[in-house]
């Protein structure tokens, strides 16, 4: 789950991390209340899990009561590289003396987690690692311990952070750390992390990915609204629990397991098709979830071809078969219907599928073929 | 020989009186892997279809000789009766539960190191070596015997590219799901050194997909360590990129993760990448005839 700026920051807040003092704000009018709140100059910052929103246009600074009502109004409802602005963040503006950047990171490879701190803030860590590789520091912190604040200053000494914010730096870099496991976080990234005119150290932007296994142990990150599924398609997969992810193309297609979907998508790709969609039907589909994934699939009005690739471990082909056979009952098939059934069961359900003869349906026996033959169907 | 279990594998199922455990617990029995106990807290002296059930893992060591144990637990709990079978003395760990919060495997990925201990997982379909045993859910019908050892991070992408294998006539000595989850017990790396070892491996089926830069890696390990040949499949090629937060991640393993990546990682060190799973196994077929 990717944490919105100001969600990451009010988490940063509660452990301690000094941020901007900041409101957050759903309306034109409440966005204005609250600039007149903290003072001005303030800056109003779209809230979306995308960066680069300075350059999109989505963070301005208000220097008075018209500029944040005109700035909210033009930021709210935005289109920021694909995702829409539905929240805004009031906040004091900073003045801004040094930044750098400083994130703590789950390391799969190492099965450790690593602190980072470079002086060269505010840009990408990308251009950071390309222009001077030497200008980041990486550090692991050993399994079950803490990262200790000696270490942390050590951090900041190497990257050469200006000596009389070595301590502040350092402290935040600790409580980063501590932050991650106390959060379950896999990802905080602090760009810039801004030294002020004032040498105070502080926080001004967050990027905070929380690992989704947790949530069951996060109830006040589990209750913010997530906004993120905008598409219909995708609004409606959640809401029946199925694993769903639009794409632009018009062939659309279920799999069952991450793996073979992603698999199907890629074969559907060779053979010339353009994939509508990603849904993996999971292991052990019953035949509720197959009703439940073709409505979805099928309410996507540029789908003119479907695939299902279905290969039972788990999963019983007589199952997929029953659900396919149940969903043409109420979701008349207006769009060829490719079949690919192997694995578990799989006598039982191809002899169920012949015997209910369903217009539109077409078997395949191989993943290639039935690729094929979707794309074929679908650019008919 | 084959790898991680075999016909010396004594099994005890953490979660067997659960239905998932139940059902695959005795599943695995049927196949002929020897389920020697359950465990469920607070059940000990039941049994399930004459399988005896003991409150800890200890117990199953000590009065049923138990040396693997599979772990069927809820989420939640999972990762205590990981470190519970890390204890026990067990040799081996496979770990089938899904959804396992990621720092909880941390701590428990570095006690199974600590102890030696070989912990396949979590959320993997587990380890069958046909014609001896099947620790976890993998559906063996579609494996025969056979020289060619499989290693995955997904299951279902290792029925589709076993039964192709299978088709072709050529069999497994081992297939070992190691799960997709960002921390796992073990990776490419660690299976290919113990196929590397295994004399009845011939030939290694390695399948990868998009994400963290495991794959990567294991083509380093290739060039460098493995003799025996190499088949690569890797999915992912058209999956929707992912939300980027921040990039960090990139920083670290000096790739993108994108399914490219890695094939051209793996291309760039000899080993022959499949564009699909159905060539993936012809090569491995050709490769292992010619």
């Amino acid at each position: 789950m990717d944490l919105l700026e100001y969600q990451g920051k009010q988490l940063f807040a509660k452990h301690g991390v000094p941020t901007p003092s900041g409101i957050h704000a759903a309306t034109v009018d409440d966005a204005v209340v609250a600039a007149n709140e903290i003072g001005y100059p303030c800056v109003v910052k779209a809230q979306v899990a995308i960066g680069k929103r300075g350059k999109a246009g989505g963070i301005k600074i208000a220097d008075n009561e018209a500029e944040a009502r005109a700035h909210s109004e033009a930021i709210l409802g935005m289109d920021i590289r694909g995702f829409t602005v539905h929240d805004l963040w009031i906040e004091r503006a900073s003045d801004i003396a040094n930044e750098y950047y400083a994130s703590v990171i789950l390391d799969r490879g190492e099965k450790k987690l690593l602190a980072m701190l470079s002086r060269m803030g505010g840009m990408d860590v990308e251009e950071i690692a390309e222009s001077d590789p030497t200008a980041m520091v990486k550090r692991h912190v050993e399994p079950g311990g803490s990262l200790e604040v000696e270490v942390a200053r050590e951090i900041a000494h190497e990257a050469q952070i200006d000596d009389d914010v070595v301590d502040g730096v350092a402290r935040m870099l600790v409580q980063l750390a501590d932050l991650a496991v106390a959060e379950d976080a896999t990802l905080i990234e602090v760009n810039p992390l801004i030294v002020t005119a004032d040498r105070e150290v502080i926080a001004l932007d967050s990027k905070v990915t929380i690992d989704g296994n947790s949530m069951f142990r996060h109830e006040d990150l589990a209750a913010y609204p997530d906004k993120s599924a905008e598409d219909p398609q995708e609004a409606m997969a959640k809401e029946k629990g199925l694993t769903y992810v639009k794409l632009d193309g018009n062939v659309g297609i279920l799999g069952n397991g991450a793996g073979l979907c992603m698999s199907t998508l890629d074969v559907v790709a060779q053979a010339g098709g353009d994939p509508a969609n990603f849904l993996d039907a999971g292991g052990g589909s019953k035949a509720e979830a197959i009703v439940d994934a073709l409505e979805v699939i099928t309410s996507d009005e540029k789908v003119t071809a479907v695939l299902f690739n279905i290969f039972g471990g788990i999963t019983r082909c007589d199952e997929v078969a029953k659900g396919i056979i149940e969903a043409s009952t109420h979701v008349q098939l207006k769009v060829p219907l490719v079949v690919r059934l192997d694995g578990t069961n799989q006598e039982e359900g191809l002899r169920l599928l012949a015997e209910a003869n369903l217009p539109n349906l077409h078997q395949e026996k191989t993943m290639l073929g039935a690729a094929a033959r979707v794309v074929e169907l679908a650019n008919a | 020989m084959s790898i991680i279990v075999d016909t010396d594998t004594k099994l005890v199922v953490s979660g067997l009186t659960g239905r998932e455990g139940t059902f695959h617990g005795l599943r695995n029995r049927d196949y002929g892997t020897e389920l020697v106990a359950g465990v469920t807290p607070g059940k000990g002296g039941q049994d399930v279809d004459g399988v005896p059930v003991f409150d800890t893992i200890s117990e199953a060591v000590e009065e049923r000789g138990a040396n693997t144990s599979m772990v069927f637990v809820p989420a939640r709990f999972a990762a205590a009766a990981i470190d519970e079978a890390i204890a026990s003395g067990v040799k081996t760990v496979v770990a089938i539960t899904e959804g396992i919060p990621v720092h909880d495997m941390l701590k428990t990925y570095w006690k199974a190191r600590e102890a030696g201990v070989r912990l396949i997982g979590p959320n993997c379909p587990g380890v069958l070596s046909p014609g001896k045993a099947n620790v976890g859910i993998i559906p063996a019908q579609f494996f025969d015997p056979g020289p060619i050892g499989v290693v995955s991070k997904s299951g279902t992408l290792t029925y589709q590219i076993g039964n192709e294998l299978k088709q072709a006539g050529a069999g497994n000595s081992t297939i070992v799901g190691i799960g997709g989850d960002p921390v796992v017990g073990s990776d490419f790396i660690d299976i290919l050194t113990l196929f590397e070892e295994d004399p009845d491996t011939e030939l290694i089926v390695m399948v990868g997909e998009i994400g963290g830069d495991a794959e990567e890696r294991a083509a380093e390990f290739i060039a460098e360590n493995v003799t025996k040949p190499v088949v690569g499949y890797i999915a992912g090629f058209t999956a929707p990129p992912g939300r980027q937060m921040g990039h960090a991640g990139a920083i670290i393993s000096g790739s993108s993760g994108t399914a490219q990546a890695k094939k051209d990682a793996l291309e760039a060190k000899g080993v022959r990448v499949g564009t699909s799973p159905t060539e993936a196994a012809q090569i491995a077929v050709q490769v292992l005839t010619s």
